[in-house]
């Protein structure tokens, strides 16, 4: 991002933003006026009376034309009925997104304020420009937010879910989603009923049933506002998962107690076979929800598993097999975010084995992009919609349920932390509890839920009392969480650095427990985890992963994916056109026995297919200029190199290290003496681009790739290769393809070899 | 009956002191020792060696070697045994002892040295105190040994793309002639410094008399 000087300039792209966003609010206000405007006129072409058909039109039109003079034609017509609807939406998503731009020219304020909080303070403004103008602004319709706002948000956390700290920490978020939830609720609603008892709140019309709807559309913790709220404060991963993954988990919980209390507010009263209905019910929204996700999730992965020849769309299927498993799951009332979870979480792992490269990348753009648009228009529209009202405010009901709120989050967190301590192995401190607590914030979703009861006064208190909960919670608690998160000192989030170290030990370690874990003799964690591991392995990803693909072993393809992952980074440095001297070279001679033979260098050698991706990415990027690195500050997109926020310096001392590997990658040994002849292959000749320079290697020789091809196939597209002479070892025989997943889908300036790289 | 339960606890008594385990856990362990070792007093590898959980688990025999090398005995020998009696059983349970609520900071600092230890001796076969680059090819080797197709070419790739990356992180300036012996306890330390093993390397002992004890046959 470039980096603003002082004053003058920051001022005036500020002035510059303002002068936009006030254009925009017009534009808007005005089209509404001027859609009023056209209203009579527009009438009076289409007809007024009922019955009519289309095709009268140009009939009335002709006639009325013919009958007054000819009129000449008209070069500039203006007929904005006809766009309306779609002009307004993107005029919408077009001033939310101007917003999220603002605020980062103006960095000292997004800095102290959260992007939530600046997001309903625009929408204010918004609404209230729109109520001064006395036109009816939209309001957050709760089938807009359930059907087209929520699920982006959810489908984007589901996929990117912490699979490893998300199930290894199950029992705790299940404990918090559901006893937290049900605690939350009950304990609200159970309260303001003693509340409303009050003589002077005057609200004692409001029924222990209405009371106990409240509490429940209330308690539940919002995962739109976490997500907006933590995401900026990269908290340490456990209290992200408990926090994110009770929110998510405990919509079954919501959905289940809104319902059952709907219904019997109008009934009136619940008897006790209401009441284990609706326990039993519960097990069906979530474990139908997931069932729905699971399925559809099979599908997603069935389907990739054919997209080998259809790159393009390979996106397109996650986004619609999920979005359709939320549907689906509605449509039965069933759990929609727990299906879209489930969906998002089962498709993953065996989707990225079959898709291309940039396919996954598409598919992980697309959902931050959706969600990012989704999270901003729900603030905005949230602060529209306070604007608009219909309000009621009832200062007894609205101080106490924020109190209650309050306690009870407190309350709840405490009280089950400490049992749920006496289970887990890594306990909870109390830091962790009072960051859990905070970090309980209401949302949208809350609002929505309100939003749907049928009108009348006490939904008008309702929707008040909520609304400023929400306020209080995103305006306060979001603010105050970043300064005391580093007063209290928790624990960040650390930089995981991609290090294949720890990829193995993580591996070794989990078989180092599971054969700890069956000496002892008890079936544990790790025992399970084992099991469900090679059940995968042997049946299920053999359905599912096109190819040979199915049995490549995690350790291999964490490997192909860093490799691929630091060629991408060599060449996007621009540095690939020259080597420069590396000063400071840990090369592979350093890490060789050195008692072996001097000829038998054993240095790393690239496999087949690794070699030929490489020359691949670097052939076809090789033409492009340097590009820039931007920072992605919405929704880090973790694990991508690229895309970090990077000084030029570290930049630099990355290049230089990246250079070394690559140097070390491509230096190939005269190994055995069986193969006498090295050749020195250089990239395509006519792109000339890319050359070796022999004084700077490291090694003291020269740079080269060497290829020895037990299998041509991969290597035709050179000229040079197609007169080597094959020197099959029996190790290289043994060696199979690995075909990896890549750049095999047709780019627009490809050539036609590319297809021939992907073996399916 | 209660003096010999007695005297069995106060002959763990010192147990409990040297491992950190509670009275029921050393029990709970002491019967799967019977079970694995046949009511006898000692255990063989042909003992762990036949617990058909463990014969899915890629790197089996180097946690079975581990229950017999002498260094993880909190000794300063070195070499293994042939045998080993209870007490060296529970000294290497000791390892996956997780941290509780009380441990204080520089326990658990203790904690994770001694299980990174533990590791590093897994690794280390030949004991001297380095872990080179055949000894950590064979450790990735095991890893891929049970995934299907033994693909030592890749295999030998990724280890020495690990060792390259230990090399560049702990000794950045090495010249081109230079040699990295292999990889030392502190280096090792500093790679999985990120990894909080006192936090990870745990698994769940029992308080109570389970009766999911399986038959070590």
């Amino acid at each position: 991002m470039a980096v603003l000087g002082p004053g003058p300039a920051r001022f005036w792209s500020g002035f510059t933003m303002v002068l936009l966003m006030l254009l925009i609010v017009l534009i808007l206000t005005g089209s509404s006026w001027t859609r009023d405007v056209l209203t009579g006129h527009n009438d009076t072409w289409r007809e007024p009376s009922p019955a009519t058909q289309e095709d009268h039109d140009p009939d009335q039109h002709n006639g009325t034309n013919s009958a007054n003079h000819r009129k000449a034609f008209p070069v500039l017509a203006f007929n904005y009925g006809h766009v309306r609807k779609p002009f307004e939406i993107s005029l919408w998503i077009l001033l939310a997104l101007l917003m999220k731009l603002g605020f980062h020219i103006i960095p000292r304020v997004s800095h102290i304020v959260p992007e939530s909080c600046l997001l309903i303070f625009v929408g204010l403004l918004v609404g209230g420009v729109i109520k001064a103008m006395n036109e009816k602004a939209p309001v957050l319709d709760s089938k807009l937010f359930f059907l087209y706002l929520l699920p982006p948000i959810i489908l984007d956390a589901g996929y990117f879910l912490p699979i490893r700290a998300f199930t290894e920490n199950m029992g705790t978020i299940l404990v918090f989603a559901v006893v937290g939830t049900l605690w939350n609720a009950f304990f609200i609603g159970g309260m303001m009923f003693a509340v409303c008892q009050i003589e002077a709140a005057q609200v004692s019309h409001v029924d222990l049933l209405s009371c106990l709807l409240f509490g429940s559309i209330i308690s539940a913790v919002d995962p739109v506002a976490v997500l907006a709220v933590f995401e900026e404060i990269h908290i340490n991963e456990l209290l992200h998962i408990l926090v994110f993954g009770e929110s998510l988990l405990n919509d079954a919980v919501t959905v289940v107690l809104y319902h059952l209390f709907e219904e019997f507010s109008h009934a009136g009263t619940v008897t006790a076979r209401d009441a284990f209905l609706g326990v039993v019910s519960f097990f069906v929204v979530s474990l139908g929800g997931i069932l729905a996700g699971v399925i559809y999730g099979i599908l997603g992965a069935f389907t990739s598993r054919f997209t080998s020849h259809s790159r393009v769309i390979e996106p397109l299927f996650v986004f619609l097999y999920s979005y359709m498993a939320y549907l689906s799951a509605e449509v039965f009332h069933l759990s929609g975010i727990m299906s879209l979870i489930a969906c998002g979480v089962i498709m993953r792992p065996y989707v990225e084995a079959n898709i291309s490269h940039k396919s996954y990348t598409t598919i992980k753009y697309f959902l931050k992009m959706w969600s990012s648009v989704s999270e901003t228009l729900i603030f905005i529209f949230l602060g529209v919609s306070t604007v608009e009202g219909p309000h009621n405010w009832n200062w007894i009901f609205v101080i106490f349920t924020l109190i209650l709120c309050l306690l009870s989050r407190v309350l709840g967190v405490v009280g089950l932390t400490f049992i749920i301590n006496k289970f887990r192995i890594v306990k909870l401190t109390k830091k962790d509890q009072f960051i859990v607590a905070y970090g309980g914030l209401r949302g949208a979703i809350a609002f929505s839920l309100g939003f749907l009861l049928t009108d009348n006064e006490m939904k008008h208190m309702f929707l008040t009392a909520i609304i400023t909960v929400i306020f209080f919670t995103v305006f306060v608690q979001g603010m105050t969480i970043r300064p005391l998160v580093e007063l209290l000192a928790v624990k960040r989030k650390k930089e995981s650095k991609g290090s294949i170290n720890e990829e193995i030990h993580t591996q070794f370690l989990d078989h180092l427990l599971t054969g700890i874990e069956d000496i002892c003799g008890h079936y544990g964690h790790h025992h399970w985890k084992d099991k469900l591991n090679r059940f995968n392995k042997t049946y299920v990803k053999k359905w599912l992963i096109a190819g040979e693909r199915y049995n490549e072993p995690q350790l291999i393809s964490f490997y192909n994916k860093l490799e691929m992952k630091q060629a991408l980074m060599l060449v996007e440095s621009g540095s690939a056109a020259k080597l420069p001297a590396v000063v400071s070279a840990v090369s592979a001679q350093n890490i060789q026995h050195q008692r072996e033979a001097a000829p038998q260098r054993t240095i790393p050698r690239l496999s087949k297919t690794r070699e030929a991706e490489i020359r691949k990415i670097l052939r076809a990027n090789l033409q492009n200029t340097r590009q820039k690195l931007r920072s992605y500050s919405r929704h880090d997109l973790f694990m991508d190199p690229c895309e970090d926020d990077m000084s030029e310096v570290r930049f630099r001392r990355q290049r230089v290290e990246m250079e070394r590997r690559m140097s070390h990658y491509l230096t190939v040994p005269a190994k055995r003496q069986e193969t006498p002849s090295v050749r020195k292959v250089w990239f395509e000749p006519e792109h000339k681009v890319y050359t070796y320079d022999d004084s700077e290697s490291p090694g003291g020789g020269a740079i080269q790739l060497k290829l020895r091809p037990s299998d041509t196939s991969l290597l035709d597209e050179s000229p040079q290769s197609t007169d080597r002479s094959p020197a099959p070892q029996s190790e290289d025989q043994s060696e199979r393809q690995k075909p990896s997943r890549c750049l095999s889908d047709p780019g627009p300036n490809e050539d036609e070899e590319g297809s021939s790289f992907f073996l399916s | 009956m209660g003096a010999t339960q007695t005297r069995f606890e106060h002959d763990h008594q010192d147990l409990v002191e040297k491992t950190g385990f509670s009275v029921e856990q050393i029990q709970n362990l002491h019967k799967r020792f019977q079970q694995l070792s046949g009511n006898e007093e000692t255990i063989s590898r042909e003992h762990l060696k036949s617990i058909p959980a463990l014969a899915n688990n890629p790197i089996r025999m180097q946690i079975i070697e581990a229950f017999f090398d002498k260094r993880n005995q909190h000794g300063n020998e070195l070499g293994s045994y042939e045998e080993i009696g209870f007490e060296e059983f529970l000294m290497v349970m000791s390892h996956f002892r997780p941290p509780t609520l009380r441990t204080t900071t520089e326990e658990k600092e203790a904690m994770r040295k001694e299980k990174v230890r533990f590791l590093f001796n897994m690794h280390d076969t030949d004991g001297d105190g380095k872990i080179t680059l055949a000894e950590y090819r064979k450790v990735v080797e095991e890893l891929l040994s049970k995934s299907g197709t033994i693909e030592q070419e890749a295999a030998r790739a990724i280890a020495d793309a690990a060792m390259l990356e230990v090399a560049s992180t702990n000794v950045p300036n090495m010249g081109p002639d230079d040699f990295y012996e292999g990889i030392t306890f502190e280096h090792f330390e500093q790679i999985l410094k990120d990894l909080e093993m006192e936090s990870r390397m745990h698994i769940r002992f029992l308080d109570v008399n389970t009766t999911k004890v399986h038959c070590g046959k």
